[in-house]
């Protein structure tokens, strides 16, 4: 596939690596967070850890919009789910996830719940279309990438005149949530982050463009190189970030340029504009609660959130104590370093945010380690 | 989640629709979010909709780039 397979040559892969060994041999070491779950799948899918040398790890970030979803939320789209009138829609990877106890929304399907997996909120469109006698839910959730088609799907139900249709809005912002690793309490604690740079995302930024970073890069002297989802856009990424490092800068670099620009997607950001506004704070599973980190529909499009068609009251899901995503999520500690790891944790039991789905970081720990050592 | 594929636009259809090949596979996508885009032009895909065009002559930049590199590593190892 063009685009695809160029981008994944091996031995490309090798000599790349090969000059990352080099440029790292400077006796320190060097820890790069990727954000995004695209690059953490990415990196554990075609053995990047292994290509590496030792001075170089990788810090898996929050950026798996499944993960960082928090129970309440969940347990609101369940009790959604449950009323007679509504179809819900939501993308695949949500169905499985767990709400409180041990609820989920494929569990309330089986229990009668008319709860519709779709590939696109046109779908749900499309659902609403044919069952003018019942109210269909979008439940829509995912960072920047997910959020223009959800804001153009509103403004088309409006065009429409659709009045069965709604979304319970969980879009978050990548911005917020680096900002906030960057300034978190632990990370205080300890002084600095360990971290020495970003690998940035690859489809947010098409949307977003490179220059929401250039403030990371200033204020928190972090190196961010804004990486295509190949395993050569990876290592060509990290690098960038390696000489960066070496030559004492901090700067935003673009390795995905074929579709990355510095101000994004105009078209997308208006749209996005026209239909959301910030929440003043929103919680994140694993990073806690973050200040102007989500979206909410705007006053001009109320007839569709469906948080207030339906009154929808905040619900509060109580996390593992156990749980280190925390932890995990600011490159403090590793998944082997949680006490239920593989143990009551597991992916079709997962019990924090990071096992959740394959782009977490304990779920990739625990699919490919576990490969590798076999 | 996030994975979004790069696919090649093969028929503009009305309502600001697409016919795109996926890998082999034909899709109908919405174009509302870009503009500009024609029939050979290759778009990034995602949950139904094309995120942005993806650049050509950027992604010959940075395959010649990888072969630099590459080469770079190889030569003095
Ligand atoms: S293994 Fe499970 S409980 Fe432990 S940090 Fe990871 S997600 Fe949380």
């Amino acid at each position: 596939m063009k685009y695809v397979d160029e981008f994944r040559d091996g031995t490309l892969a090798r000599g790349l690596a090969e000059s990352i060994r080099r440029a790292a041999d400077t006796g320190r070491d060097y820890a790069f967070m990727e954000f995004c779950g695209g690059h953490t799948h990415a990196i554990f899918r075609y053995g990047i850890p292994a290509l590496l040398p030792d001075s170089v790890r990788m810090v898996h970030g929050p950026g798996c919009p499944v993960c960082v979803l928090p129970i309440g939320r969940i347990d609101m789209a369940i009790e959604l789910a449950a009323r007679p009138e509504v179809i819900l829609c939501s993308y695949g990877d949500m169905l499985r996830v767990p709400g409180s106890q041990r609820t989920s929304l494929i569990k309330a399907k089986a229990a009668g719940a008319d709860v519709r997996m779709v590939y696109s909120c046109l779908d749900a469109l499309k659902i609403a279309q044919e069952n003018p006698d019942r109210e269909v839910v979008f439940f829509a959730i995912g960072f920047e990438t997910t959020t223009p088609p959800t804001a153009a799907a509103i403004r088309q139900a409006g065009t429409l005149g659709l009045e069965n249709f709604s979304v319970f809005c969980n879009h978050v912002l990548t911005p917020a949530a680096i900002g906030n690793i960057l300034e978190s309490p632990q990370v205080r604690e300890l002084g600095s982050v360990p971290l020495d740079g970003f690998v940035g995302p690859a489809h947010v930024s098409t949307v977003i463009g490179s220059q929401p970073y250039e403030y990371f890069a200033e204020e928190y002297r972090k190196p961010v190189v804004i990486a295509g989802f190949e395993p050569l856009d990876v290592l060509q990424a990290i690098r960038m970030l390696v000489d960066q490092v070496n030559r004492g800068e901090a700067r935003v670099e673009n390795e995905f340029s074929r579709a990355v620009t510095r101000d994004g997607n105009p078209k997308a950001k208006a749209l996005v504009a026209e239909v959301f506004e910030m929440r003043r704070v929103f919680e994140w599973r694993g990073l806690g609660e973050v200040p102007y980190s989500a979206l909410r529909i705007k006053q001009a499009y109320a007839a569709f959130d469906a948080e207030r068609r339906f009154d929808l009251e905040p619900r509060k899901g109580r996390e593992n104590p156990a749980c280190e995503c925390p932890a995990i999520l600011r490159g403090l500690k590793q998944p082997q370093e949680c006490k239920l790891f593989a143990k009551a944790c597991t992916p079709e039991n997962p019990l924090g945010s990071c096992m959740v789905s394959s782009e977490g970081a304990c779920a990739a720990h625990y699919t490919y380690g576990r490969h590798r050592a076999a | 989640m996030c994975l979004a594929i790069p696919a090649q636009v093969e028929a503009l259809l009305d309502d600001d629709m697409a016919r795109v090949n996926l890998g082999g596979v034909s899709k109908e996508i919405s174009l509302a979010l870009v503009d500009g885009v024609g029939v050979g032009d290759y778009v990034i895909v995602h949950v139904g909709y094309a995120l942005n065009r993806i650049d050509a002559q950027e992604a010959e930049r940075t395959l010649a780039l990888f072969a630099e590199m590459a080469a770079a590593g190889e030569g003095s190892a």
